[in-house]
């Protein structure tokens, strides 16, 4: 049992970060608010327009360009593919998008699933540690995202042993010990 | 619903195209064993047709179980397989087309290389309909018990071990009555029987083992 007496709601426009030491049931907290995995007792309510989910696995099959592992994703989420494209060129991905994802750096490939974000617009967004693999630009980049997506009223749940790009009121920590 | 299972089988097909020794290495493996059998027994042994159904019948078996283990795997190990879940179907239309394209690239043409192959083991040309007919049966049963097997070892380390032993018992009846067919059809007798057979078993498990298959995969994540 790794959380008992656990409460927890969201704003909208709330970025939450989550903490915790390695093996504190930060992945497993967010697995069970995805829907991943279902909790011993007790509910979670969902947003009704959707979520996107970035687990520390990035869903990019390794012999599939990133475009075809996009197009995928999208016929899966029954979502436009339209937007893929610019989305890969907002991550600076567009040069590479015929390449095979498995020809790609762990920093690039981590870029692609955060693609995923841009394609479709989901009210909330659970990331299990967005940044690991990411240089300094990837950091900006996300930092955009981040900024963009709760401007337009999104919220955001992400584990990170770093510190985030985003340093103003609309970020909240929680400690799990 | 059918647009996600369509565009899984696409996908399935594409990944066959670009791996092309996964679903060749079956075919060939079966072609070796069956004239294995044919080198091994004496020569223009009458015995030799006697047995030929349930050497057709387990090779078909063991050849596909070859490329069994990697049927889930791969998903399950990129983070695809979640994504399947949290998709706007859910993962079932994904597992009907694993199972369906596991068939299509491995009982398909298994079974239709194993007409050839009953003629290398003197089984008489009459027979061979039947002996078809049985296998583009029985072989889909191999995928969805497969799959099944497949789905539910997902997550443990070295389920290629494990894999054969959960699925040979399970695939007995399609065994009997597959290669019961055949040895009918050789009698003169009517196979229509054994046949029939095969066929519920087929409508049950396309019916029931992807949604088990499912049910065990979303176990993974546990």
């Amino acid at each position: 049992m790794l959380l008992t007496d656990f409460a927890l709601s969201l704003d909208a426009g709330v970025l939450l970060h989550l903490r915790g030491r390695n093996g504190a049931g930060k992945t497993s907290l967010l697995e069970v608010l995805a829907g991943l995995r279902a909790p011993l007792r007790g509910q979670v309510v969902r947003p009704e327009a959707g979520l996107h989910w970035l687990g520390h696995k990035n869903g990019l099959n390794g012999d599939l360009s990133l475009i075809e592992n996009l197009q995928y994703w999208c016929a899966l989420q029954q979502c436009s593919a339209a937007p893929i494209v610019t989305s890969l060129e907002r991550l600076g991905l567009a040069r590479l998008r015929y390449r095979a994802a498995r020809t790609l750096s762990a920093g690039q490939k981590r870029r692609a699933a955060l693609a995923r974000l841009l394609v479709a617009p989901r009210p909330l967004w659970l990331l299990d540690e967005p940044l690991a693999a990411l240089d300094v630009a990837g950091l900006d980049d996300v930092g955009c995202m981040f900024d963009q997506h709760l401007q337009q009223g999104g919220a955001v749940i992400v584990t990170s042993h770093q510190p985030l790009p985003l340093a103003d009121g609309r970020m909240r920590t929680m400690e799990l010990s | 619903m059918f647009a996600v299972f369509a565009a899984a089988l696409r996908r399935e097909l594409r990944l066959a195209a670009r791996h092309k020794g996964d679903w060749l290495l079956p075919p060939l493996f079966y072609l070796i064993v069956v004239t294995l059998f044919a080198l091994g027994g004496k020569p223009n042994d009458p015995q030799l047709s006697a047995f030929a159904p349930a050497v057709l019948w387990v090779g078909v078996l063991l050849s596909a179980l070859l490329n069994l283990d990697r049927l889930f795997r791969a998903d399950f190990d990129d983070g695809t397989l979640e994504q399947c879940f949290l998709g706007a179907q859910g993962a079932m239309p994904v597992v009907y087309a694993k199972l369906i394209g596991h068939w299509l690239l491995g009982g398909l043409p298994l079974s239709l290389i194993a007409a050839p192959l009953a003629l290398q083991l003197d089984v008489p040309a009459t027979v061979l309909p039947t002996l078809l007919a049985g296998l583009l049966l029985g072989t889909p049963m191999l995928s969805l018990i497969g799959g099944f097997a497949a789905a539910l070892t997902v997550g443990l380390p070295r389920a290629a071990v494990l894999l054969p032993v959960l699925v040979l018992p399970l695939i007995g009846p399609v065994v009997i009555f597959g290669a019961g067919a055949a040895r009918a059809a050789a009698a003169g007798l009517s196979a229509a029987g054994p046949l029939y057979l095969l066929a519920s078993l087929l409508v049950a498990g396309l019916c029931l083992l992807p949604l088990a298959a499912t049910v065990a995969l979303r176990n993974s994540f546990d």
